[in-house]
């Protein structure tokens, strides 16, 4: 097929308009911008496939007790409200009666009436909070840490009554003023909004064990229950341990060494 | 069907409601419409040639000053974070809560620990000059800051007053 001069010059003119359109196109589509963006995991951070806390109450006395929800209260920006009614806790303590309600009767050993247990959230492998949650502001990690999200929460308070430990707080109003040991490093939350312990992921993801642990000194273990080689999983299959409410079927992640 | 139309007409001439009328009390009702034109335009004209001057975020804190001028830089491109930085904010937020997911590189590749309280206020640490001086003049409340610290050091420094007030 022979090919005229003039049509060569159109489609070559042609052409060059296609190219320069195209080009152009590549050049927005390639620029940097948002499909450069990545979001990535810290390195150094602490993983699990499922974690676990053992409260070892022969190591525990008040002092360090009192250390562990002052260490928490204070890294987390936990109001403190004296009213029962409005009260905010992370982690607190319960007598015996209360914490263990079921292993409670009128001959139980003096030594555990009178004994004051460390409670917080147990991260339950079955939590019932999760599956009130009309907004999915709190549900369970892949490593089982029971999460919350204070942006997505709409103060419904259903998590609250399904519950069973009292884990989970209610801010009745703006609890800034009231938070008195003030970590700069941690947000507060709003007024309107649930809160409870988070296992300190902000810290696992840092390398960092909880702050209640680390201020234990050694009387609370954390740990991967999933690993065989764990010291809570050695602690677990060495000793005998207790459940918060265990006939309930929530499967607490947190035990206890009496 | 044709002539209808004429035919009302017709029979509104005849109940007179093409006749001009008497506008009753029409002075007040004419210094009542001058009344609400001069009570609605009065903003208008008060502020005429008076526009708000376009704020300018304020860049020169201690971290960004005492960066090297090369490396002197936000997360991503300033136009993008002038545009985009809510959004931005709020994937990143749903990236560290939802995902776990704490560590940010734009395309400088550069790695920043994903933080509003933590990263963005330690280089802009003026929140009064560079937040709020662009949210104050678009009408904009974020609710960031409600939980979020807008001046940690500041705020972890205040006094605490009164003990454990409650209602």
């Amino acid at each position: 097929m022979e090919v005229t001069r003039r049509d060569f010059l159109k489609i070559a003119g042609a052409s060059t308009i296609v190219g320069i359109l195209g080009g152009w196109s590549a050049v927005e589509v390639l620029a940097p911008g948002e499909l450069e963006q990545q979001h990535l995991p810290k390195p150094g951070a602490l993983t699990a496939k499922r974690w676990a806390m053992v409260v070892d109450m022969k190591k525990m006395d008040e002092a360090t007790m009192k250390a562990c929800i002052d260490a928490c209260h204070r890294a987390h920006n936990v109001p403190d409200i004296d009213d029962p009614k409005s009260t905010v806790k992370w982690i607190w303590l319960e007598p015996f009666e209360h914490a263990f309600p079921y292993r409670h009767h009128e001959h139980v050993a003096d030594s555990l009436r009178e004994m004051r247990f460390l409670v917080f959230c147990n991260h339950c492998n079955n939590p019932p909070c999760v599956r009130v949650c009309p907004t999915q502001a709190t549900w369970k990690r892949e490593d089982g840490i029971v999460m919350m999200d204070e942006h997505r929460c709409i103060g419904c308070r259903y998590c609250m009554a399904a519950c069973p430990y009292g884990s989970r707080n209610y801010n009745w109003t703006d609890p800034r003023p009231f938070i008195k040991k003030r970590n700069p490093d941690y947000p507060t939350r709003s007024g309107g909004v649930v809160e409870k312990c988070n296992f300190c992921v902000e810290r696992l993801a840092e390398g960092l064990m909880p702050a209640c642990v680390e201020a234990s000194k050694g009387a609370l273990i954390f740990g991967d229950l999933a690993d065989p080689a764990s010291e809570v999983k050695n602690i677990l299959n060495s000793h005998y341990t207790i459940r918060r409410k265990l006939n309930l079927g929530t499967e607490p992640s947190v035990f206890y060494m009496v | 069907m044709a002539d209808e139309p004429k035919k009302v007409v017709d029979a509104l001439r005849e109940t007179g409601f093409f006749k001009p009328k008497k506008l009753y009390d029409g002075g007040k009702v004419l210094i009542g419409i001058v009344v609400l034109f001069v009570i609605v335009g009065f903003p208008f004209l008060y502020n005429r040639g008076k526009a708000a001057k376009v704020p300018e975020p304020e860049l020169n804190t201690p971290v960004i000053q005492s960066m090297p001028e090369a490396e002197r830089r936000c997360v991503e491109s300033r136009q993008y974070m002038r545009d985009n930085h809510m959004r931005l904010l709020d994937d990143w937020r749903d990236q560290v809560v939802r995902k776990d997911r704490r560590e940010y590189a734009g395309f400088t590749k550069k790695r920043y620990s994903i933080s509003l309280q933590n990263t963005c206020l330690e280089c802009h640490s003026n929140y009064d000059a560079f937040c709020d001086r662009c949210h104050t003049y678009t009408g904009t409340e974020p609710y960031c800051w409600d939980c979020h610290l807008n001046k940690p050091q500041e705020w972890a420094a205040e006094k605490v007053e009164g003990e454990g007030q409650w209602r």
